[in-house]
């Protein structure tokens, strides 16, 4: 089979880190060749070299078999190479076909041609099975839709090689299944693609091949169909890693969460939940499944104060605090993983030792009066790094610097030891590795098993179903059924979450 | 070694923060120089020398021209150091300036009344500046946490209100029979001048170096600074973690508005001893927004760049002198400050660019 990318002794050294250790990789014309690593392994920086956006300090690139120099995106796209990252790039009042062609319009004379570009769009979907409305405005897409839109701009400036960081991270489990779907069209009309994920089961089902790197360094590269889930695992974290979560039966206590009849309106102003109601205990975990959208941002936002009900009350250990600030309710006892980490989660331009008391920042021993002390703030910030073993330098560098997944395992770090009474945990593995995920759930179950109250809000079923014990299914702004963690199935909760109902067995 | 590792990034951190202004300076001083070899038919050397020994002996050269400059530093210390404190919080202060004109206005006003002993006076003409300054900052800052107003349209007309109002009382209810000028302040309320009374420097020069100290510890040492800087890098991340977007916006243009007041008073107390009627604006609240973006918000910065403009400022008279029009001064100013801007819109576009890098989600 034809080489149709070659990278040599790929070496990238970032202040205090080699990201990139002399990596050797290879993409043959027409698979699905998947990285896999741990968080902060290096995938992206050396993705990031091949699109362009870096240099390698040392190393060689060869595409087609030529040597080549890619200096930006422009000379990566000029070699027919793609690029689709986590964070969109689209423009929001644009139409799908106004994006799409976006930087290469068709031209009439000097004006655009939108006819073009609408039909251009719609043979293209057409040819690889997206299916997609060209008229369409971005922002009223899903993040499903907007990733095709990507995937089909890259393919419109001609990709034949297709790069996809993380693409299924933030997508519900049915939009993964047309992804992978689009992914094998492509591969037959002899599209190569290159596909980072920490999903073990897409690297599974979608790739033919998986180069496995850690702390920089190629270790492997294996036939998918010659290696299982557990293999990739072991050989992406160095040690046996235990996919299923281990917990014995809750013991709840008494309600620590109590959310009654609340409504709210979202940032349009749109009515986004409807009367809900719901209780956390003691010493459980009640996970809320949903498909995205359908008020669970909202009602987190509720509930930390982040956004004011238009009606119902919300009580931490029998306390109203409804409409309190946000800094009240964290005082009443309540940790909180946000889902969107650069958002909410972390300051980007403040020292991972800021950011590690962000929060706690004004009370003792980090503070005294309204002086900081920041060696014990320093002191602090190494022992959540230790302990949740996020890979970084040191504490001082940018929390920017930080891999997406270590940058997700600092803010699991900060809010489980605050060692509230109550944890809010929205996506709280979103993009991690498998062995960052078997820790922070454990770490979620000893909370659990400590007496803390558990709220998990989650788009994986598999990790609703592996942690909680109660199920909350949360459709249009309402709670639709609460079931048994024990009992409930992927089918039932997915009947749920689609807007059905159950009928229940007398 | 890790150690090391830390210093040396730290330290190249920095010398990549200090290349940029390092740089425009440099080349708004080269494009000065070829505006004298035109304006003066010399050529490229003897244009230099010319113009870099008018600059240097109108600013450094004598000792009276270095007690001039550091007149001319004093008052951008305190106007740089307001505009930093409103760009570290993500606010643009313009009315920094208007809120100097309010603490003029109440060091001549506070400064006239009699019989009291100089160790209060001097405090309480300090004080009254401060506390007219940070309220009317905090007037625009309040309008924007909690109407959502622009800061920036509010205070500008801020300062167009405290012109006009300082006018008023100048030529109306405080005027000095026959001047455009306030009475002369009791000889209690004036800084000492501690190189004799011709020379006009005084401790004022001081207080605002301790401003500098202070204000670094304000930001980066205590939980009010922790605060104002996370609401300027992230509000989102701010709100999520407890801190009061509101409070500190407001909070913010007080500091801001109470470092530039301060600046007033101590114009009027060790410089003037009155407040003159203005034909415009003073000038120093727009100079420190300059001195701010070209010492990159840091006090240390602001220092430097204050001592920057404090002697391009003082050497002007110098350079009419040497037959060099002073306007020469300005244009340097100018190009400086297109050059920093220039380096912002770069580095905000470079930001996007990253993002593109910055795929981790
Ligand atoms: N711009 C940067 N500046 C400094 N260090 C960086 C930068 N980008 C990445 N790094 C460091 O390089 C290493 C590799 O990062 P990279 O983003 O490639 O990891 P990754 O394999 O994509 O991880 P994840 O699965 O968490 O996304 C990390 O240790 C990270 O801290
Ligand atoms: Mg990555």
């Amino acid at each position: 089979m034809q080489k149709v990318v070659e990278m040599k002794g790929i070496t990238k050294v970032f202040p205090g880190v080699k990201a990139n250790d002399d990596v050797n990789f290879e993409l043959l014309k027409g698979e699905i060749h998947v990285l896999l690593g741990e968080n902060g392994a290096g995938k992206t920086t050396l993705m990031n070299i091949l699109y362009g956006l870096y240099q390698p300090d040392a190393g060689e690139i060869y595409v087609n078999g030529q040597k080549v120099n890619i200096k930006s995106p422009g000379d990566a796209i000029k070699l027919g190479i793609g690029m689709v990252h986590q964070h969109f790039m689209l423009v929001h009042n644009f139409t799908v076909a106004e994006n799409i062609v976006l930087g290469s319009e068709p031209k009439k004379g000097i004006k655009i041609d939108m006819q073009k570009a609408i039909k251009d769009t719609k043979e293209l979907a057409d040819r690889y099975g997206f299916k997609i409305d060209p008229n369409a405005v971005i922002e009223d897409i899903t993040v499903g839709q907007q990733q095709k839109v990507e995937i089909l701009k890259a393919l419109y400036r001609g990709a034949d090689i297709l790069i996809l960081d993380e693409p299924t991270a933030v997508l519900t489990p049915q939009e993964i299944e047309e992804l992978g779907v689009i992914l094998k069209n492509l591969v037959k009309e002899g599209k190569s693609i290159i596909l980072i994920t920490h999903k073990l089961k897409e690297v599974m089902a979608m790739s033919d091949r998986v180069t496995i790197v850690r702390r920089g360094k190629v270790i492997d590269t294996v036939y998918t169909k010659d290696t299982n889930i557990d293999e990739l695992a072991e050989m992406m974290v160095g040690r046996k890693v235990n996919l299923v979560v281990q917990k014995d039966e809750a013991k709840p206590g008494k309600v620590v969460l109590k959310v009654e009849n609340i409504s709210a309106l979202d940032h349009r102003k749109l009515p986004a939940l409807k009367g809900v109601n719901l209780e956390v205990r003691a010493g459980e975990i009640v996970g809320i499944a949903g498909v995205d959208g359908n008020g669970q941002t909202e009602l987190i936002e509720v509930i930390t104060g982040l956004r004011k009900p238009t009606e119902g009350r919300v009580y931490i250990n029998d306390k109203d605090v409804t409409g309190k600030t946000p800094r009240d309710i964290i005082e009443a006892g309540v940790g909180h993983i946000p889902e969107d980490r650069h958002k909410r989660g972390l300051v980007l331009k403040y020292s991972l030792y800021e950011n590690a008391v962000l929060g706690n920042h004004y009370k003792l021993p980090f503070a005294k009066g309204i002086m900081m002390n920041y060696n014990k703030i320093k002191e602090y910030a190494r022992k959540l790094i230790d302990e949740f073993d996020v890979r970084t330098p040191n504490e001082e560098v940018f929390a920017s610097a930080l891999s997406g997944g270590n940058q997700q395992k600092f803010i699991a770090a900060r809010e489980i030891n605050k060692d509230p009474e109550l944890i809010i945990a929205a996506q709280p593995t979103r993009g991690i590795d498998v062995g960052a995920i078997e820790y922070i759930h454990k770490r979620l179950v000893e909370e659990r098993d400590k007496g803390r109250a558990i709220l998990l809000v989650s788009l994986e079923l598999d990790e609703i179903l592996a942690l909680s014990d109660r199920i909350a299914v949360i459709y249009d702004g309402q709670i639709v059924d609460i079931l048994d963690a024990k009992s409930a199935t992927e089918h039932e909760l997915g009947i749920l979450m689609a807007g059905g109902t159950l009928k229940k067995q007398a | 070694m890790a150690n090391k590792n830390t210093t040396s990034s730290k330290l190249r951190a920095a010398l990549n923060t200090l290349i940029f202004p390092i740089i425009s300076i440099i080349i708004a001083m080269f494009i000065a120089v070829f505006f004298v070899m035109w304006a003066e038919g010399e050529n490229f050397f003897t244009a230099t020398v010319t113009l870099f020994q008018a600059i240097w002996e109108g600013s450094f050269g004598t000792s009276f021209s270095i007690i001039e400059t550091l007149v001319f530093v004093t008052p951008l210390l305190f106007t740089g150091l307001a505009n930093a404190v409103a760009f570290k919080t993500g606010l643009f202060n313009i009315g920094v300036e208007g809120q100097f004109i309010m603490g003029i206005f109440a060091a001549a006003a506070v400064g006239l009344i009699p019989g009291i002993p100089a160790f209060i006076h001097v405090p309480l003409v300090l004080i009254s500046g401060m506390l007219i300054g940070a309220l009317w900052a905090a007037i625009p800052g309040f309008l924007k946490a909690k109407v959502g107003t622009n800061e920036v349209i509010n205070t500008i007309m801020m300062n167009f209100i405290a012109m006009f109002f300082v006018n008023y009382m100048i030529m109306g209810p405080l005027n000095a029979p026959g001047k455009a000028t306030t009475p002369l302040i009791q000889d209690s309320a004036k800084l000492w001048r501690f190189l004799g009374e011709t020379n006009r420097v005084n401790v004022g020069l001081f207080i605002g170096l301790l401003l500098v100290a202070l204000v670094y510890i304000l930001l980066w040492k205590t939980t009010i600074g922790y605060e104002l800087r996370a609401v300027g890098l992230n509000p989102h991340a701010a709100e999520y973690g407890g801190i009061s977007i509101k409070k500190n916006i407001i909070l913010a243009m007080a500091i801001s508005g109470a470092i530039a007041g301060l600046g007033g008073a101590v114009h009027v107390a060790g410089i003037q001893y009155q407040a003159i009627q203005l034909f415009g604006f003073t000038g120093f609240g727009f100079d420190g927004i300059a001195v701010a973006l070209l010492g990159k918000s840091h006090p240390v910065g602001v220092l430097l760049s204050a001592i920057l403009f404090g002697a391009l400022n003082s050497s002007s008279l110098n350079l009419q002198l040497a037959n060099i029009p002073k306007d020469i001064v300005y244009l340097i100013q100018a190009i400086i400050i297109i050059f920093v801007a220039a380096d912002y819109i770069y580095k905000w576009i470079g930001e996007k660019r990253k993002k593109e890098a910055m795929i981790n989600g």
